[in-house]
């Protein structure tokens, strides 16, 4: 069913799609070019989610798809440098392992490969298609999607994404370097806002290991949408860590969907950190299709002003002894919105399952509103599993106990908010993300805690 | 230092405290003991200022000033100390980050210097060695997973560290292993001088063993219905509570020397 209205409201994409179809001829093998056409063909069909939906409930993307965006299917042009402004955003550790997309589209004269080890195939996924083995493997998992579930956005950047990234690290390769995928938007005030469809494939063959950082920034102004599809393959025994890092302006869009399918006996540990957008929307979906794998997907938002931010998640047991750990921490000020929807699926014999779920919200404000909805669906009988959400203020006990050691209680109150965060934070193993968002978190709460709380 | 006049004190209006008068001077460490729901503990937050307690009547003058007009921060800054008998634990704020933002308000408040990190670790290094803390207390969370006596002594480390003019010891005690209470109990010892007072919150006299008061006072039912020298705590923990009860208890033994 499709209401009259959205037809209208596509009509870029729809445009954007029939060049884009165009320009890349031949150049896209055939399966590519029909998985794109199937996708374009079930987004004119859905078109964007409304509230009606069960999982878009409160969520309303009207301000998305009323915006008359342009969407980035080359390469456009700007004054970004290596050493302009790119610095800043470039965690330490990952210097000569970054790559660096600018609206959606990987910049290689901005990005550094030094510091990743021979055998580790890293590339634009355009370019990656021109080799026949990358080819297959690519052509494997992408034709795994779209999930039956899957939203109008995901088909949208199946359809017209103009670039992106293929990552395989080879059989039992440790990679010592974390390899930080930088995404810069650039939306200029005044002018048309781009909309930029980045697209990650990444494939950890058996007993490999690597650490992914995944950052969006942009300017502090900067209108844009972003739609991003990250997705993972951890092979047998393979370990990935992933770090999210989401802190675009305020007048940016972000809608992105991450997917990792788990090999037996694969680790697979995310934080996803989310500060920024007027809007943002993340779709995770990790599936344990093989015995013994091991998951933790953490998260913390934080948001203040009218800034909505919603996180659906699927944790998908289907075989035994898999486990999984999520803690979702949420601090919202002023009128600021927040969804979690948390599922665990248990499925049928997926006995020995270990699951346990806990989102918690701390409400600064008595406009800032949260809806949570952790759930847990069990169809096997041999399995711990635990979930639970809270909604709550500072605790009066805590406040009451940093007040009685001289402590004002405006600065109690931000202490106390900045542990609540520290929780999640402290957890991510890359000092100069800890750093950026101990600051970034200070920063939020805007005091004088700054110095006081450096060690 | 501190004067206590007719106090009487409520909690979700029921009253607890029914008419304390109490006076602590300089130098002194005085006792308050008594059987559980005496009064003891809502004393000892009284002071410090819990929220939850609403004082009904009666003054309390520090230093010249009115205490209780005085919110709990403000009252810390001034030189009043409690040590929690259940501390709370602050995740994801480190004890350090913790106690030196504590400590800077304090210096802020007195026009004295503030500390940056470094500075710091100097003066925590040498205050943690009263209570025989090692250095990875300071980077862990505020008491969290601290055991019972780690909890009691970082109490003890924070008035180290605070140098408050009045402590309020609040069963510091309760939960302590014999080497933990010695630690506290030296801790305690150390810090105290002449220009100073304590004022120590137990059930039991074991404490006493080791700090010796200078003055006992037995709360009963909201009042106090006893005072005497250490020797009292002796008594009491001979004779135990009951003789005390009902009013009986005054004048009821020629050893006990009332308090000035």
């Amino acid at each position: 069913m499709m209401a009259p209205e959205l037809v209208k409201e596509t009509t870029s994409y729809a445009t954007a799609f029939r060049e884009a179809t165009q320009a890349r001829g031949s150049h896209e093998p055939a399966w590519l070019q029909s998985l794109r056409e199937s996708s374009f063909e079930q987004f004119e069909r859905a078109g964007f989610p409304n509230i009606k939906q069960e999982e878009w409930k409160y969520t309303n993307v009207t301000p998305i798809a009323k915006t008359n965006f342009a969407p980035v299917l080359v390469s456009n042009g700007t004054e970004l440098t290596r050493d302009r402004g790119l610095a800043s955003f470039i965690y330490e550790e990952a210097r000569q392992s970054r790559l660096v997309f600018v609206n959606g589209m990987l910049r290689k004269e901005l990005s550094s490969l030094e510091g990743i080890p021979a055998g580790v195939i890293v590339g634009d996924i355009g370019e990656a298609l021109q080799s026949t083995q990358d080819e297959t493997t690519i052509r494997e998992h992408l034709e795994q999607y779209p999930y039956a579930e899957d939203s109008g956005f995901s088909v949208l950047n199946t359809a017209l994404f103009g670039s992106g990234l293929f990552l395989k690290i080879p059989r039992g390769l440790d990679v010592k370097a974390p390899i930080h995928l930088f995404f810069f938007g650039e939306g200029e005030a005044g002018k048309t806002p781009p909309a930029v469809f980045p697209r990650v494939l990444i494939v950890a063959e058996a007993n490999s290991a690597a650490t992914i950082i995944e950052s969006y920034a942009s300017p502090d102004t900067a209108v844009y949408l972003t739609n991003a599809i990250v997705d993972l393959a951890v092979g047998d025994g393979a370990r990935i860590q992933h770090y999210k890092i989401q802190r675009e302006s305020t007048g940016a869009f972000h809608v992105a969907t991450t997917r990792a399918q788990l090999g037996a006996q694969a680790t697979y540990n995310t934080t996803t950190i989310n500060f920024g957008a007027a809007l943002s929307r993340h779709d995770i979906d990790v599936r344990m299709d093989h015995e013994g794998a091991e998951c933790s997907i953490d998260g913390l938002y934080m948001v203040d002003g009218s800034q909505h931010t919603d996180t659906h998640s699927v944790i998908d047991h289907r075989q035994p002894h898999c486990t999984s750990h999520q803690l979702y921490k949420g601090i919202l000020d002023g009128k600021s919105r927040a969804v979690f929807n948390g599922k665990v699926f248990v499925r049928h014999g997926a006995q020995q399952t270990d699951a346990q779920q806990t989102n918690k919200n701390l409400l600064l404000s008595k406009h800032a509103r949260v809806d949570t909805k952790p759930q847990l669906e069990i169809f096997a009988d041999d399995v711990k599993c635990t979930h639970g959400a809270a909604v709550g203020q500072l605790d009066e006990e805590e406040l009451f106990y940093l007040e009685s050691r001289g402590i004002n209680p405006g600065l109690a109150r931000n202490m106390l908010t900045y542990g609540f965060a520290g929780e999640v934070i402290e957890r991510i193993g890359i000092e100069s993300i800890r750093r950026e968002l101990d600051a970034a978190v200070l920063n939020r709460l805007h005091v004088e805690l700054k110095g006081e709380l450096t060690t | 230092m501190l004067e206590i006049r007719d106090l009487h004190a409520s909690v979700d209006g029921n009253e607890i405290l029914k008419g304390i008068n109490l006076k602590v001077n300089k130098g002194e460490v005085h006792a308050i003991m008594g059987p559980n729901g005496s009064g003891k503990s809502t004393l000892a937050k009284v002071l410090a200022g819990h929220p939850s307690y609403e004082v009904t009547a009666g003054e309390v003058i520090f230093d010249g000033k009115n205490l209780l007009e005085m919110s709990p921060d403000e009252r810390a800054r001034e030189g009043v100390f409690m040590a929690f008998q259940y501390p709370v634990e602050i995740p994801g704020v480190s004890n350090a980050q913790f106690l030196r933002l504590a400590y800077n308000q304090k210096q802020k408040h007195n026009g004295a210097e503030e500390l940056d990190p470094l500075e710091f670790k100097d003066l925590l290094k040498e205050k943690a060695a009263l209570v025989e803390m090692e250095a990875s207390f300071m980077t862990r969370s505020v008491n969290e997973g601290f055991s019972g006596g780690e909890k009691k002594r970082n109490e003890i480390l924070q008035m180290a560290v605070l140098d408050p003019k009045l402590s309020v010891l609040d069963e510091t005690d309760s939960g302590l292993d014999i080497d933990a209470l010695r630690i506290v109990a030296e801790g305690v010892n150390k810090l105290h001088d002449g220009d100073k007072a304590v004022i120590l919150v137990t059930h039991y006299q074991r404490l006493l063993n080791y700090i010796t008061p200078d003055f006992v006072h037995v709360l009963s039912a909201g009042r106090i219905v006893k005072e005497g020298g250490k020797e009292l705590a002796l008594e009491l923990e001979e004779k135990g509570y009951d003789w005390l009860k009902n009013g009986n208890g005054k004048g009821a033994t020629a050893s006990s020397q009332a308090s000035k």
